[in-house]
């Protein structure tokens, strides 16, 4: 009996993605079960899958200590590979075929613009909360303000301009804190947002800007809308590490009173 | 052959990234700069010009849908190795700096979306 367990094991942790496969289809294969039997299709099996995921992120987490979820979990490692940056750029840009370039031209005036707003509003609301929370310099309300626009925004910020080691942590908590918040809220705000077009999920992508949280909230939201608003979420980050130690650096320096 | 298709989708991914990392180098920053979204009007473009001279059959087409469809398992993967337990043991400000973030971009895209639609289109 210990040998066939042996066995199994082997194989299983040795072909890791391939049994990322298998796992992640028994969750999908739940969730619709789910959504159709116990939310009378309500809820999307999508979003019953992807809160069921970070479900087990949390599982994984205290399992393993680690910083990769369940991924960290000998068993579930291919997990990390599956959902890593690699195959889903992969997948992401997939989604894009079909989509012709008319569609993306429309919405890309309204996208660009959320892009700024979006910024702007990230910052001022972690400045803000940071404010509130006693921090007083430019480097610590700026660090934490970009944490809450992305948490790669954060660290890259805080890193620049030099914050200590306690914040730029916080600034990566309150990214992972906007990117979950994200994935499960969306599907149930979408139609307050009015978010049900091409162009309402380049604004949202734009204004959004966390990728994972876009892509995650608007494929529970419903996945045609995932190509639009991943256009515009991409240029985010990226954006967000150019102004954050630059421009709304010495945006906040000038707000704050000298320290 | 299927094997066209995701080739196809792969060297737009590669051209992508490699773009949007020149992009941010070119800016001074450390970080990629659109390099999926390169990517993916990237396919948009090759697809409709393969597909317009009729180099694009169904076989070559499913090498790409394939990856596409995998989409959403592929954000539960993603999902399921999170770091969601180092969200919540951040403290108090920074669950709060992140929800009131994303707090204030709903409402914005809210208003946004909405007064595209009244405006027509802009």
């Amino acid at each position: 009996m210990s040998g066939a367990g042996a066995v199994l094991e082997r194989v299983w942790t040795e072909n890791g993605l391939v049994a990322a496969f298998a796992v992640v289809g028994a969750v999908m294969l739940f969730s619709s079960w789910a959504s159709a039997r116990l939310t009378g299709g309500r809820l999307h099996g999508s979003a019953i899958a992807i809160l069921l995921g970070l479900v087990l992120a949390v599982v994984g987490g205290i399992g393993a200590g680690g910083e990769r979820g369940l991924a960290d979990l000998p068993w579930f490692s291919g997990l990390g590979l599956l959902g890593g940056a690699m195959l889903r750029d992969l997948a992401i840009v997939a989604t894009a075929f079909g989509v012709r370039l008319e569609e993306f031209a429309k919405g890309g005036a309204a996208g660009t613009a959320g892009l700024f707003l979006g910024l702007v509003l990230s910052f001022a609301a972690g400045g803000l909360v940071a404010y509130a929370f006693g921090y007083r310099d430019a480097v610590s309300v700026v660090t934490i303000g970009a944490g809450a626009a992305t948490y790669i925004v954060g660290p890259v910020t805080g890193g620049a301009l030099g914050a200590s080691s306690e914040v730029l942590a916080l600034s990566v908590a309150a990214g992972l804190a906007k990117a979950i918040a994200v994935m499960v809220a969306t599907p149930l705000c979408a139609r307050a947002m009015g978010l049900d077009n091409p162009r309402a999920a380049m604004v949202f992508g734009g204004v959004i800007g966390t990728t994972s949280g876009v892509m995650a909230g608007l494929a529970a939201t419903d996945p045609k809308l995932v190509p639009y608003g991943a256009m515009t979420a991409t240029f985010y980050t990226g954006l967000g590490c150019l102004l954050g130690p630059s421009v709304f650096f010495l945006a906040a320096k000038m707000l704050l009173p000298p320290v | 052959m299927a094997i066209y298709g995701t080739a196809l989708l792969s060297l737009c991914l590669l051209v992508g990234l490699a773009t949007g990392r020149l992009l941010g180098a070119a800016l001074g920053i450390d970080a990629d700069v659109g390099g999926v979204g390169i990517a993916m009007l990237l396919l948009v473009l090759a697809s409709d010009r393969l597909r317009a001279c009729g180099r694009l059959p169904a076989a070559t087409e499913s090498g790409v849908v394939f990856w596409g469809s995998i989409y959403v398992p592929v954000v539960v993967a993603m999902a399921a190795s999170q770091n969601v337990l180092g969200a919540l043991s951040g403290g108090v400000m920074a669950l709060l700096a992140g929800l009131v973030s994303v707090a204030a971009g709903f409402a914005a895209v809210a208003l946004l979306a909405r007064s595209g639609r009244k405006g027509g289109a802009a």
